[in-house]
């Protein structure tokens, strides 16, 4: 065996495998989203300074409605009226990240930002803040969301109450807080 | 043969090796003349390779995979498959015996490995040819769920969804990996276009060279049978193994029979009950895709439930990772643990005609806990249904991991020296 051209073909047969692999990356490349995905993925910020307390704005992230509710206290304190009403009080189904599993199923309690659909079938919920017999809901009703379609009921945190048509809570979307007023929905940071 | 055809074939032997590839393979591959009909599954696997080869050419003529919406407002992946159904003529027929192909090649493969845990095919010296066999398997679920997406409408959708969401749950690369599979931040167009390119085109070449490489390894090891003993250990003066005869014609023949037996089946599945009751053709996959509704329950197609529910049972999380992390770890265990058969199993006979009561039942409990975990698979989770799935989850593992000890305890009967045969 001639040694110095097995060291040849050794240094040789590197060049070639680093070559191939570099021609992987176009490849594997080509897999992740294109430039037209990202641009229709890309997150939202949305400037909240503007949204007073008890009013509800809607953002499209994603090609789906993106709700931000700012609650008043009084609007959180029906939290604690619904908690035995709704079928999944503390978010364990991952319907939301994990910094949203929580009561308020938000980051800050006054903020609450959902998606605004219905996950029985896609419907989009009316708000019906407004409680009691006003609502036409009966004089119990705290004040939440009314899917008109297949008629699921919703509390201020957009849990769902038992027995209902939609199976789960609505979905929190990924979101951050960029400052006190600006939000970002659609990334946070964390992936 | 006259002369004139004689001189062509030697002039084709001199250049290729016609003669001897069908002498090898066919009319002096000498297999056990004692098989039943349990060898039927893996020509007959072959078969229903073909017709899916087949079939699917001609869908790809008139199928397009494409998510935009239509002026009707339709998606026109979806349009498509209607338009096979509705307007191509016999399309409706290509179609139905694609879909209905798609779960007789589970049924197939499913007996077919079942008849290996029977008579212990997978042990020495088959090892290679179990884990090429494993790797089939693989192939064809990978095969399944992309086809599956194709038709564009709500299972299809709403399951790969859920599917590529669990490799999201890996640790660190997760997310990535789920973008990268996806092509988007949701299923969308561009999955449904990748999807289409690996199911017609990738994972066929690799699932047709597994075949070829899994029948090239069957016939350097010969086939096992019934009775689990070796015939290459008796020869005649010849070297021709006494209790061989040859493929062709005898098991070529044998095997039109099991062709005929299982066309009758497929044939009234094909023309009588194509969705066979939301089993083969989920009912919900009849209405078109939509990314704004989800379906109140989203069940896989009836031959992945059991690894599916495998994957429910784990509800723990473990070592601060997700316990959805560790369903799919579970999942894939649960498949890749049959390739470690061979080395699982300590017994000294092969076949369930010598093995003891103990392998017996086993076997028994293995068989229930599959379909118990196929059944649970279908329906929407509760929490009884949930520990049932972790009983038998249980019970699936069990099989593999306890064999170790109890095949090599087992009282098992003498292996005769020879084959039976009446």
């Amino acid at each position: 065996m001639d040694s110095s051209r097995r060291t040849l073909l050794v240094a040789t047969s590197a060049a070639g495998g680093v070559a191939a692999v570099a021609t992987a990356v176009p490849f594997v490349a080509s897999l992740t989203p294109s430039e037209r995905a990202k641009a229709a993925g890309a997150p939202v910020e949305v400037d909240i300074s503007q949204l007073a307390p008890g009013e509800m704005m809607t953002v499209e992230w994603r090609g789906k409605p993106v709700w931000i509710l700012r609650r008043t206290p009084e609007m959180l304190a029906t939290l604690e009226v619904t908690e035995s009403r709704v079928s999944d009080p503390d978010s364990r189904e991952p319907m939301q990240p994990e910094y949203a599993r929580n009561k308020y199923r938000s980051i800050k309690p006054e903020y609450l930002v959902v998606v605004g659909i219905c996950t029985h079938l896609g419907c989009s919920p009316t708000d019906k803040f407004r409680p009691g017999v006003e609502s036409g809901l009966g004089a119990d009703w705290p004040g939440g969301f009314l899917c008109p379609c297949h008629g699921s009921f919703f509390d201020l945190s957009a849990r769902v109450y038992r027995s209902m048509p939609a199976p789960t809570n609505l979905e929190v979307p990924p979101h951050m807080y960029l400052t006190e007023t600006t939000l970002l929905v659609g990334e946070d940071g964390k992936a | 043969m006259t002369t004139k055809s004689q001189a062509l074939l030697n002039w084709i032997d001199e250049r290729f090796p016609l003669t001897a590839t069908w002498k090898a393979h066919l009319s002096e591959y000498y297999a056990p003349k004692n098989f039943n009909f349990w060898y039927f599954f893996g020509s007959l696997a072959l078969l229903v390779l073909v017709i899916q080869i087949v079939t699917g050419i001609f869908l790809v003529m008139h199928y397009k995979p494409d998510g935009t919406l239509n002026d009707a407002g339709i998606s026109i992946a979806f349009a498509s498959v209607e338009y096979i159904m509705r307007e191509v003529p016999g399309g409706w027929l290509i179609r139905y015996l694609h879909s209905t192909g798609a779960s007789a090649f589970f049924v197939v493969v499913y007996l077919h490995m079942f008849r290996g845990l029977l008579y212990g095919s997978y042990r020495k010296p088959r090892e290679l040819l179990w884990i090429l066999g494993t790797l089939i398997f693989l192939v064809l679920m990978a095969e399944a769920f992309m086809g599956y997406l194709l038709p564009w409408g709500q299972m299809s959708y709403w399951g790969a969804q859920v599917i590529i969401n669990l490799f999201s749950a890996i640790p660190f690369i997760g997310p990535d990996l789920a973008l990268i599979i996806r092509g988007d931040f949701v299923v969308s167009d561009a999955t449904l276009n990748r999807f289409f390119s690996l199911h017609v085109i990738a994972v066929p070449l690799v699932l047709i060279a597994l075949v070829f490489a899994h029948i090239v390894a069957l016939h350097e090891v010969g086939s096992n049978n019934p009775d689990g003993v070796e015939i290459k250990k008796k020869k005649d003066a010849n070297g021709i193994p006494l209790d061989g005869i040859p493929f062709h014609p005898y098991y070529t023949v044998k095997d039109i029979v099991g062709v005929v037996g299982f066309l009758f089946f497929f044939s009234a599945v094909v023309f009588f009950a194509p969705e066979f009751g939301g089993y083969f053709l989920e009912y919900n996959n009849f209405i078109p895709a939509d990314p704004l509704k989800t379906p109140p329950h989203i069940a896989p197609v009836w031959y992945f439930t059991p690894f599916y529910s495998v994957l429910r049972a784990v509800t723990y999380p473990l070592f601060g990772i997700d316990a959805k992390f560790w369903g799919v770890v579970a999942m894939g265990a649960s498949v890749v643990i049959i390739a470690f058969l061979p080395w699982l199993d300590r017994s000294p006979v092969k076949s369930i005609r010598y093995r003891g009561p103990i392998f017996k039942a086993a076997l028994v409990i293995f068989v229930i806990s599959f379909f118990v975990l196929g059944y649970l698979g279908v329906l929407a989770p509760t929490p009884g249904r949930t520990l049932a799935a972790q009983i038998f989850s249980v019970l699936y593992f069990a099989f593999f991991l306890l064999m170790p000890w109890y095949s090599k305890i087992d009282k098992c009967k003498p292996e005769p020296e020879r084959v039976n045969f009446k």
